[in-house]
């Protein structure tokens, strides 16, 4: 069968030619894509199978030790060091998630029913600080948590810490850091859902006895979950990776996965790599989680 | 049917703004249980807020709703003996059309086994048993209409609430739902309160209608009463076609005009009033009649399908007659404007 004449442009184009003018409009991307993600990556992987040297160089012969090391398992014998890291790594990831992902929707919320003016402001207020360097900011909240700091006060008054007393580097401190960093990655997405929202199914709901649990439930969760999917993901991913927040806020007992691969990065490259690999996996495992989610919710 | 004077729906001295327009200045308007009422108005005449403040949506600026006699001023929408259907439907898309249905009334938390009853009912009563798992998004538009309604009415509201409900709707489908909805109204003896800015549906179901025009109440009256007996020159010409007139009282009975000295059957009491006449009213003579005549020429004759229309001078009187084709464009003729039917507006 004959593949259909489509006009472009004026000309008579079949589908082939359309397709080989988009791969050529597509190209330059394509290439950056290529060298500047694919191609790291495949080393990456390359070096998590090669073995370490004694000053920590590459030394190009194959192992799997390296993966199966970063899971627990060396050549001594079984360590959870590395799990219960990673363990924490998701825990605080999950969590960050989740704060960023309803404080993300409440924000969203009150920005898309104000004025227009008003908007574009308190919107500029959420976006402009993403703007900063990541560790300028969290070295921003070393001076806010700081025993000298506007907050150390407040919790101590509320009984939560010493008078006189830092607030970092604890495991609190991090969290708020993290938070922090990761919010407007929820915003954005969520936002641009709340500002679409048909409100008539509010008020339906309202109208059919709703309470608030049923108006969010049936009228709001629905019309927003592509967003929160979308929230989720930008959230989660990068929380997976993070070492500056924890590194700056987090002392050196709060270890994650981030910091563990920076660290192996003087050392032991071969290693490091090995970790990263293991990192990927789990942000491909949460990505493919995200896609089938909503899919299900809805058949 | 004689009911308590506090039954049904009563709206007493309504005031909204919205910044510094006022909606609605001291409007209110009652609805006997078991009446049809539609509010009637141009966009902008504030009959939406006003449904909306019934519907506990809105917050009046002051003012008061009763249902039975029970006052509803400030209560939430969901505690409202009240149902509503929304000019866009606002179904809820991930649901079904049976769990849309149900929603009202596993909110109140109902038993289950009730619930399923009642479904089943409400579908029945709207012809939509077939739709029951159908998805919103697979229904066409007047098959969504349907559910606003059964999803509404299986609450059994003391008061149904219908925003525009057919004006996304084609004008042959709106035609055969205006009947429905009136029959199902009247076999239910729910009291209906409808919005709407098309004259003609509101003349076909109601019982009543409740004229608006910016923010206040221009007429109320029964549908005949308002079309035939237009108080003001809003009402005459945004129900149907009207010819206005400015007039120059002479006496009780008698005026004076551009298209000569009229009698009209009600008093006169203005210097100045503005006479109305509907323009299927006007007859057309061969010969001088005996009253209210008016020698004119006929400036345009339209073919409108089932009746013809001519624009005639003097005062450029727009004429319904039958479908004929010996007027044409030039003719002279006699116009009668019998007195019953010329209408002395009050403003």
């Amino acid at each position: 069968m004959t593949e259909p004449a489509i006009a472009f442009r004026g000309d008579l184009a079949t589908p082939r030619s359309l397709r080989a003018r988009a791969l050529g409009l597509a190209a330059p991307a394509l290439a950056w894509i290529t060298v500047f993600l694919i191609a790291p990556l495949c080393l990456v992987l390359a070096v998590a199978f090669c073995g370490r040297g004694d000053y920590g160089q590459i030394e190009w012969r194959f192992t799997s030790a390296n993966l199966a090391r970063a899971l627990g398992c060396a050549a001594d014998g079984f360590s959870d060091v590395n799990l219960r890291i990673a363990a924490r790594t998701l825990w605080l990831s999950a969590g960050t998630t989740a704060i960023c992902l309803v404080l993300g929707f409440a924000l969203s919320l009150v920005i898309a029913t104000r004025r227009p003016a008003l908007r574009a402001l308190l919107l500029a207020a959420v976006m402009i600080p993403f703007g900063t360097n990541l560790v300028i900011r969290t070295y921003g909240w070393q001076l806010l948590l700081a025993g000298r700091g506007p907050l150390a006060p407040i919790a101590a008054a509320l009984g939560l810490s010493e008078p006189g007393l830092a607030l970092y580097p604890s495991p609190i401190a991090v969290w708020v850091g993290m938070v922090a960093a990761l919010a407007p990655f929820a915003v954005a997405p969520l936002y641009a859902v709340v500002e679409r929202l048909d409100w008539s199914l509010v008020e339906a709901a309202r109208d059919l006895n709703a309470g608030r649990w049923r108006v969010l439930r049936h009228a709001l969760l629905p019309q927003v979950a592509p967003g929160l999917t979308a929230a989720a993901v930008l959230t989660f991913i990068p929380a997976l990776g993070m070492f500056v927040v924890s590194d700056l806020l987090g002392g050196a007992k709060h270890m994650l996965i981030g910091n563990l691969v920076q660290q192996q990065l003087a050392r032991d490259w071969p290693y490091g790599a090995a970790l990263g690999v293991w990192l990927i996996v789990a942000t491909l495992a949460a990505l493919v989680l995200a896609r089938r989610g909503p899919d299900r919710a809805r058949a | 049917m004689q009911a308590k004077p506090d039954a049904g729906l009563v709206v007493t001295g309504v005031r909204k703004r919205f910044g510094h327009v006022a909606v609605l200045d001291h409007v209110g308007f009652a609805a006997a249980r078991g009446e049809f009422v539609t509010l009637l108005g141009p966009s902008g005449c504030g009959k939406t807020t006003l449904l909306r403040i019934v519907a506990g949506l809105e917050r009046a600026d002051a003012g008061r709703v009763t249902v039975d006699g029970r006052d509803l001023t400030g209560e939430p929408p969901h505690r409202r003996p009240v149902n509503t259907v929304f000019q866009s439907y606002a179904l809820f898309p991930h649901l079904s059309v049976a769990d849309n249905v149900a929603f009202g009334l596993r909110a109140r938390r109902a038993a289950e086994g009730d619930v399923r009853r009642r479904v089943a009912d409400a579908l029945a009563l709207l012809r939509i048993d077939e739709l029951r798992a159908r998805r919103p998004d697979e229904l066409s538009g007047g098959q969504k209409q349907r559910v606003a309604v059964a999803r509404a009415l299986v609450n059994e509201p003391a008061v149904l609430l219908l925003d525009e409900p057919m004006s996304a709707l084609d004008a042959q489908l709106r035609g055969d739902l205006q009947l429905e909805l009136r029959r199902l109204q009247r076999r239910l003896g729910t009291t209906f309160v409808l919005v709407t800015h098309d004259q003609e549906e509101a003349m076909t179901v109601s019982d009543r209608i409740i004229v608006m025009d910016r923010g206040r109440i221009a007429q109320s009256g029964v549908p005949r009463a308002v079309y035939e007996r237009p108080a003001t020159r809003f009402v005459a010409a945004f129900l149907g076609a009207a010819n206005l007139v400015a007039a120059r009282r002479v006496d009780d009975h008698a005026v004076e005009t551009v298209l000569g000295p009229l009698r009209v059957a009600s008093a006169v009491t203005r210097d100045a009033p503005t006479i109305a006449i509907r323009p299927e009213r006007i007859v057309v003579h061969a010969e001088r009649p005996a009253a209210n005549a008016v020698r004119a020429t006929v400036r345009e004759a339209l073919f409108k399908g089932d009746h013809g229309q001519l624009f005639c001078d003097p005062g450029d009187l727009r004429v319904r007659i039958a479908a004929r084709d010996d007027l044409a464009a030039g003719a002279q003729v006699w116009l009668e404007l019998p007195a019953e039917h010329l209408q002395v507006l009050d403003d």
